[in-house]
């Protein structure tokens, strides 16, 4: 995935290159703050830490082995804006020092793994691992979905970038001038790899680093050491709680919007002269088809939804009947969400009330 | 035991580290680029490698690639050496990529073996990408090979590069060395400990066991360098002594290089 020299466009190159700055940018002016404290040497020495990991070669289920780039442990011991400047350390050492990956193309290579790996990898462990106990096992599989998505992530936005050259730089006869592949050929390669070997080393070492520093680290992961602390479950914070009452409150609001939304038309909106005309106006003044096609006529009926256009039917009005699809839309999620912990953390509790038997 | 992971894990840093030294060696030969001043040799070498970037003719890439290897051979760099870790790993992995191009662009075709047929068009288009990326390889390479890590440093501060990353980046590199040297001693150690063979699962455990302590000690490392750098009268501000000095010769040298790029940019068009 390090893009070498000569394969994307100068252009490309410097747009990835201002596009990357501005992270850069922001990410130093918050460890800067904090550059009288650890953060530099910290910083440095993570950077390196991702260096040597990337030497690593780890052997796979099934025989293969792979590579990981660290971005997924980086990030959630860092936080985004660290793992994002120590893996762009990282890789530039690796471009200038080792030759691994281009000069030109540094920028490129720093926003798709370094930048956006690193905000994709704590965003996801974030997201997972919302609500779990400190022992969960929510968390490492947070870990291991933080490496996985992170990498391929990376790698689909470097496809994306190798995928438009040919759009945008060939010469007079139409030959490419940088790299050869349109997108509905780079994608298929880039990602085949990625999501089979790559991505499986990232999430097995993201996870396998991220157990291992919960059981003799804990602090680095800004989890507690003690047993009473680390077992209580963690409150879900008031205010997320508030902002969700809040917007089911407000989601009467919804009816204000007239019209249906682009793209959301049913059948009938087809014979219907106010819909179709409504279609024409929001669709650049492209008069709609005579009829429904036939495909959408012949699929649209196969789920008929409980809560059909969130009214349902037994419900005069219309503002109560959309709180009330809130509610209900809200308490499924709830419900799934309730179910996931039963099943996860009903094993970690059996755990850890062994492991402090023991 | 399949060592194979381990083995080529070990290949890996021993590779970096003597990488490393080699690089170390080559910036104190005395020759033409070694001779420059780092500032001047950032700026001009990093100027043909965005005109090689920038080159759509085969020719113009070829006398690009032909003034790296004289200043390779002027700077006393070893050419055997560039050949086998540079230009044979880059042709290899450019050639990997460009090669079916070959056959997938359209186009008036060139040869024909039953069913494949390479295309005008696409053996422009891989020839093109080979030489693209042999010639920037080999001019980064240099630029690289004949300046000392700290002074190539120094000298990203005539590019604008924040003196804090200057000052990560240059200890990135020196606990780059450390913590592959303390990984691969790792590695050694159990590896010298174990009899009979592992299972993969085993040895998967075995790497990450490793990478976890590796981690550990980072952590533990980050804060007693602070500690020192705090005795050492750290008190949050990062100051680079540069003293470089721009000799005539220098001058001469990097109006010599931009103007081989500019010429390369309008002729390569």
């Amino acid at each position: 995935m390090h893009i070498p020299d000569g394969y994307l466009s100068p252009s490309t190159c410097a747009t990835m290159y201002v596009a990357s700055a501005g992270f850069w940018w922001q990410a130093l002016r918050r460890t800067r703050r904090q550059m009288l404290g650890r953060a530099l040497p910290r910083l440095a020495l993570m950077a390196a830490f991702c260096f040597v990991v990337m030497l690593f070669n780890l052997p796979l289920p099934g025989g293969t082995t792979g590579h990981a780039l660290g971005v997924g442990i980086a990030a959630i011991v860092l936080g985004p804006w660290g793992g994002m400047l120590a893996v762009s350390l990282a890789l530039a050492i690796q471009a200038l020092f080792f030759g691994d990956g281009g000069i030109t193309t540094l920028g490129a290579n720093c926003f798709n793994m370094a930048i956006v790996g690193s905000i994709a990898a704590w965003g996801l462990y974030q997201l997972i691992s919302l609500g779990s106990t400190a022992n969960s096992k929510r968390r490492l599989v947070a870990a291991a979905l933080a490496g996985y998505g992170s990498i391929n992530l990376a790698a689909l936005l470097a496809a994306i970038e190798f995928g438009i050259q040919p759009m945008l730089f060939h010469d007079a006869s139409g030959a490419p001038l940088y790299a050869p592949y349109p997108l509905h050929v780079a994608i298929p390669a880039m990602m085949a790899g990625h999501l089979t070997i790559a991505g499986v080393a990232e999430a097995l070492m993201t996870a396998g680093l991220f157990g291992y520093l919960r059981r003799n680290e804990p602090a680095l992961l800004g989890l507690a050491k003690s047993g009473s602390e680390s077992n209580a479950t963690p409150k879900t914070p008031r205010s997320l709680w508030g902002g969700l009452a809040l917007l089911m409150l407000l989601a009467p609001l919804g009816i204000l919007a007239g019209g249906a939304a682009w793209g959301e038309w049913a059948p009938k909106d087809f014979a219907d002269q106010a819909a179709r005309a409504q279609i024409t106006a929001a669709s650049g003044n492209v008069a709609a088809p005579a009829m429904a096609p036939k495909g959408l006529s012949r699929l649209a009926g196969v789920w008929t939804a409980p809560l059909p256009d969130y009214a349902p039917r037994f419900v005069k009005s219309a503002g109560f009947g959309y709180f009330l699809s809130a509610i209900f839309g809200v308490g499924i999620i709830l419900g799934v969400v309730w179910l996931v912990q039963l099943l996860t953390g009903r094993r970690d509790e059996t755990r850890d009330l062994a492991e402090r038997e023991r | 035991m399949s060592a194979h992971p381990v083995a080529s894990t070990l290949r890996g840093f021993s590779q970096a580290l003597s990488r490393t030294l080699v690089s170390e060696d080559a910036a104190h030969a005395g020759g033409v680029l070694q001779g420059i001043d780092p500032r001047a040799k950032l700026v001009g070498m990093l100027a043909l490698v965005v005109s090689a970037a920038l080159a759509h003719r085969v020719g113009t890439l070829l006398v690009l690639l032909a003034v790296g290897v004289g200043l390779a051979a002027a700077s006393r760099v070893s050419l055997w050496s560039l050949a086998r870790r540079v230009w044979l790993v880059a042709f290899a992995f450019s050639f990997m990529i460009a090669a079916p191009a070959m056959f997938m662009t359209p186009g008036a075709v060139l040869w024909r073996w039953g069913w494949l047929a390479a295309t005008a068009p696409g053996v422009h288009t891989a020839t093109l990408l080979v030489l693209r990326v042999e010639a920037a390889v080999t001019l980064s390479t240099l630029l690289v090979l004949t300046t000392p890590w700290m002074w190539l440093l120094k000298a990203l501060r005539t590019l604008w590069v924040p003196v804090e990353v200057i000052a990560l980046l240059a200890m990135t590199h020196r606990y780059v060395v450390l913590l592959a040297e303390t990984a691969n001693q790792m590695f050694e150690s159990r590896q010298s400990r174990v009899v009979g063979s592992l299972k993969g699962s085993e040895q998967r455990h075995m790497m990450i066991n490793t990478g976890g302590v590796l981690l550990s000690k980072t952590m533990a490392l980050g804060d007693e360098v602070y500690m020192a750098m705090l005795a050492r009268g750290f008190r949050g501000e990062v100051r680079l002594l540069t003293d470089f000095r721009m000799r005539s010769r220098d001058w001469l040298a990097v109006s010599l290089l931009l103007a081989a790029a500019a010429a390369a940019i309008v002729a390569g068009r």
